[in-house]
């Protein structure tokens, strides 16, 4: 096990250094900063001091290294367009997409599990030929559509509840949640559910899938000969053997959901990393992208590895040398 | 019925069952018209082949009927109370607590989530009033009872940590749980080697016999109800063929499906031989101190964490015999014992560690040309008909890749005439090359492999298990069909197979592997009427044969 994690580590460092290259690729090739940072106006021994100063003349592979030893100290330089250290831009914007994030994971999570059961259990009802039909809206309609669509019915029409913004946020000194009034709450509702779409319908036919699956297995049909209860078959004996692949996908979906959550962030003003991330692709704000896709990295490799340790706890065949074997 | 004047009540009465199951195409009737009765501590056999309802009948006495397919008429009384009818509620709390099961596979029958701790104990609770620690106690017992060493140990562990016959024991002590009346065993057998097959037949039997429980035991294997049953059913296409006591039937077949199905068996001590080899054939193949290790060590990271060593496991270990040209080798021994990775170095598929092999006094693992000849040369025939075809490719095409790939002839027109002549050797219609094989059953298909394997004219032909898939009349044909053959090409065999009598029937020479090593061989009838080592004695006593019949 620790042998697995030790690996495990080493190929997430890997996988760090190639996507902190690819990164730093982009202070190189997206285009040059100098331009964006000075007016036309500009006289050009300014513009080489400036050059100077940032550390743009020295050779490829020393700007790599200042690079890597400055992330390593969570240090991505100062940002172009807002004159802030990146590091700090983003810490103060990550409470916002996590908290929007975790929501509407725990709906998809919730949600499609429960629903994916259901439809398992009863497959030819009309509940679930309805189910099944709007999933396949939630799998085809693009997330700003549905954003814009919620935003019309609830916010426009309806009134119920507002329609950007984050409302009232509470300090806490090292986390700025929005959790905590009112107002924040019931901005959250939508942009949450927005995100959470694509993956419930996801992970609800998934799990409807695997369990289809495991339903028609041996152990099912035995357990059902040594007369167990419907619920013990159903919740007990399949439900856990759906969980591997489930846990696979689910964990891939919450890193995208970190990942992708710039589209939603935009149609509804949330303030936050990913509108960072989009404002500042529109002025070339290279430190800010560089240092983002290095978090949006960082963040898949850790539920990877949580993923993988996960599985040791649900499915004892891979703790091959575990307790009694071979005796 | 005969045994209407049995002085006690059954246990279990089936009147005139009929289980239907609306297809697309029409009804299909899987049971029809079936009646029958168990007695206390009786242990009736039902055989039959594949598709004759036999499992249909278990499944529509403990109530796990697949939907669409339902009960469409009859009865079944449990201890002269109806259990048809039942509404699903009771009959799940029947199930288990008066009704007890085995399944066929016992390597898909326990979740591999749980240990099989929380699975008996879950399944005792669930019918019996008893506490966690007395489940547990009860659990221990029940293990013990049916032969696992040192139970209180072994019941935290999981499923995968068991062997196949060690997991059917606990398959048992889960049917058992709850002391039912009745079990149905469903194949309990089929899928274990001979020698854990009889340990397992001879557990099910102590274990029911001393509950007084009656067992029907559903299987197509005629040997193993021999060895166990008291009274059989033959059941065909859905009906009883012939109802009567074990001897009375294998001895004294009146029905001529019964009497078909029972020629059809062979038997470990036929003698009939079916064609002669010369005596002074010369060898075509050589096998020189073979020896295949894998290396199942663990990385080398986790050895420098675990501390543990390099672990190789032999496989083949130092493997010599000689297969004389137009005879047929048969390598016997239970799974594990290296005969199939024996067979695959013969191919060629995985290459030995050590040792050689000649084909005619050429290595067939000494470079490219070697290779290329020993491809044409060489073919082999797997067990699993259903598996080894590729589903998406018409008959023609799978039977084409060898000419094609060995570049055998040159345009579409000759290719296709030599499918067609395969096809018609293996009997079978030349017009199947333009189907799929979905469309064919498990016998066809396997012809269709030999059809494909005989493509590039190979002079040896390696079967690993080639029957076994298959119900026994149709293994009969198709081992009549691969020994005119090989009269007719000339053939040399190398016959893998876990069933002796198979061997014994088509075999001229034979070769006894266990853990890796070759421990004996020679002329069969030699092997079979005087073996010299213990563990061959074992395994020919452990077969279940229908001569045992007094």
């Amino acid at each position: 096990m620790l042998a697995f994690i030790l690996r495990r580590l080493a190929q997430s460092i890997v996988v760090m250094l190639v996507v902190a290259l690819i990164s730093f690729m982009l202070f190189r090739y997206v285009g040059d900063p100098i331009a964006n940072l000075v007016g036309q106006e500009s006289r050009i021994s300014d513009i080489e001091e400036l050059r100077q100063r940032l550390g743009l003349n020295d050779p490829f592979y020393v700007q790599f290294a200042r690079f890597i030893a400055n992330a390593v100290q969570g240090e991505f330089g100062i940002s172009y367009r807002l004159q802030q250290p990146v590091t700090e831009l983003i810490v103060s914007r990550l409470p916002a997409t996590i908290e929007l994030a975790f929501a509407s994971a725990m709906i998809a999570l919730v949600f499609g599990v429960v629903l994916g059961v259901f439809t398992a259990l009863r497959p030819k009802t009309f509940a679930t030929g309805v189910i099944m039909t709007l999933s396949l809206v939630g799998v085809s309609l693009p997330t700003f559509l549905i954003g814009i669509g919620l935003i019309y019915i609830f916010a426009v029409e309806l009134q119920w509840l507002p329609s950007f913004g984050r409302g009232q946020v509470t300090d806490l000194g090292w986390w700025r949640t929005g959790l905590l009034s009112e107002s924040g709450r019931r901005s959250l509702i939508l942009p949450a559910i927005t995100l959470s779409l694509f993956q419930l319908t996801l992970i609800m036919r998934l799990v409807r899938a695997e369990m289809l699956e495991v339903l028609r297995q041996d152990y099912i049909r035995f357990a059902r000969a040594r007369g167990l209860s419907k619920r013990a078959i159903n919740f007990g004996h399949a439900l856990k053997n759906t969980m591997v692949p489930v846990i696979t996908i689910t964990g891939l979906q919450l890193g995208s959901v970190i990942a992708f959550s710039i589209v939603t962030e935009t149609v509804f003003q949330w303030p936050g990393v990913g509108s960072l991330f989009i404002n500042s692709v529109q002025v070339v704000d290279v430190p800010v992208m560089a240092a983002y896709l290095m978090f949006i990295a960082f963040v898949f490799v850790v539920i990877n590895l949580i993923v993988d340790i996960l599985y040791y706890a649900v499915d004892p065949r891979l703790r091959v040398h575990g307790i009694g074997a071979g005796k | 019925m005969a045994e209407a004047e049995k002085m006690t009540d059954p246990i279990l009465s089936v009147r005139n069952l009929v289980v239907e199951f609306p297809l697309r195409r029409g009804l299909f009737t899987a049971v029809d018209d079936v009646s029958f009765d168990i007695a206390p501590g009786e242990v009736l056999g039902v055989v039959g082949e594949s598709g004759a309802g036999k499992s249909m009948t278990g499944a529509a006495i403990i109530g796990l009927i697949e939907p669409p397919g339902h009960i469409a008429g009859g009865q079944i009384l449990l201890k002269g109370k109806r259990i048809d009818n039942l509404p699903p509620d009771e009959m799940t709390k029947l199930r288990g607590k008066r009704i007890g099961m085995v399944f066929q596979d016992p390597l898909t029958s326990l979740n591999p989530l749980y240990t099989i701790g929380q699975q008996l104990i879950e399944t005792i609770r669930r019918h019996l009033p008893l506490s966690q620690a007395e489940a547990r106690q009860r659990a221990i017992d029940l293990l013990a009872e049916a032969g696992i060493p040192a139970p209180a140990d072994r019941l935290d562990s999981y499923p995968h940590q068991f062997s196949g016959g060690m997991r059917q024991r606990v398959v048992i002590a889960l049917a058992l749980a709850a002391e039912p009346e009745l079990i149905i065993a469903d194949e309990p057998t089929s899928a274990l080697d001979v020698s854990v097959q009889a340990q397992i037949i001879k557990v099910l039997k102590e274990l029911c016999e001393s509950r007084g429980a009656a067992v029907m035991l559903v299987t197509h294997d005629m040997g193993v109800i021999a060895e166990t049953a008291d009274r059989m059913i033959v059941m065909n296409r859905g009906r009883i063929v012939e109802t009567g006591s074990v001897a009375d039937i294998i001895k004294r077949p009146k029905e001529d499906y019964t009497i078909r199905l029972i020629d059809a068996i062979p038997s470990i001590r036929d003698e009939t031989r079916r064609h002669v080899v010369p005596p002074s054939a010369t060898p075509i193949v050589k096998v020189e101190q073979l020896t295949r290790e894998f290396d199942l060590s663990r990385s080398f990271l986790d050895r420098m964490l675990g501390r543990s060593g390099r672990k190789v496991v032999k496989a083949v270990q130092d493997v010599s015999f000689e297969i004389r040209k137009g005879s047929t080798y048969g390598l016997v021994g239970e799974s594990g014992s290296g005969k199939s990775t024996c067979a695959r170095m013969l191919v060629g598929l995985i290459p030995p560690t050590s040792g050689r092999v000649l084909l005619e006094g050429d290595d067939i693992w000494a470079g490219q040309a070697a290779t290329s000849k020993r491809r044409q040369r060489v073919q082999m025939i797997f067990q699993d008909p259903y598996a080894s075809l590729n589903p998406r490719w018409r008959v023609g095409d799978i039977i084409a890749e060898p000419i094609r790939a060995l570049k055998l002839a040159d345009s579409r027109g000759e290719i296709r005439d030599r499918v067609a002549d395969l096809l018609e050797r293996v009997r079978l219609d030349p017009v199947s090359m333009r189907k799929f094989p979905h469309e064919f059953s498990g016998g066809q298909r396997q012809r269709i492999a030999i059809a494909r394997a005989l493509s590039s004219q190979p002079e040896f032909i390696v079967c690993d298990e080639p029957t076994s898939a298959l119900d026994v009349s149709v293994q009969a044909q198709v081992l009549d069909l691969m020994r005119a053959l090989q009269d007719e090409f000339k053939l040399t065999y190398l016959l893998i197979s876990h069933n002796l009598a198979v061997v014994r029937q088509m075999a001229d020479d034979v070769g006894v592997m266990h853990n890796g090593v070759l421990v004996e061989q020679g002329p069969v009838d030699e092997i079979f009427d005087r073996p010299q080592r213990d563990y061959t004695r074992m395994l020919l006593d452990s077969v279940p044969d229908i001569s045992n019949v007094e």
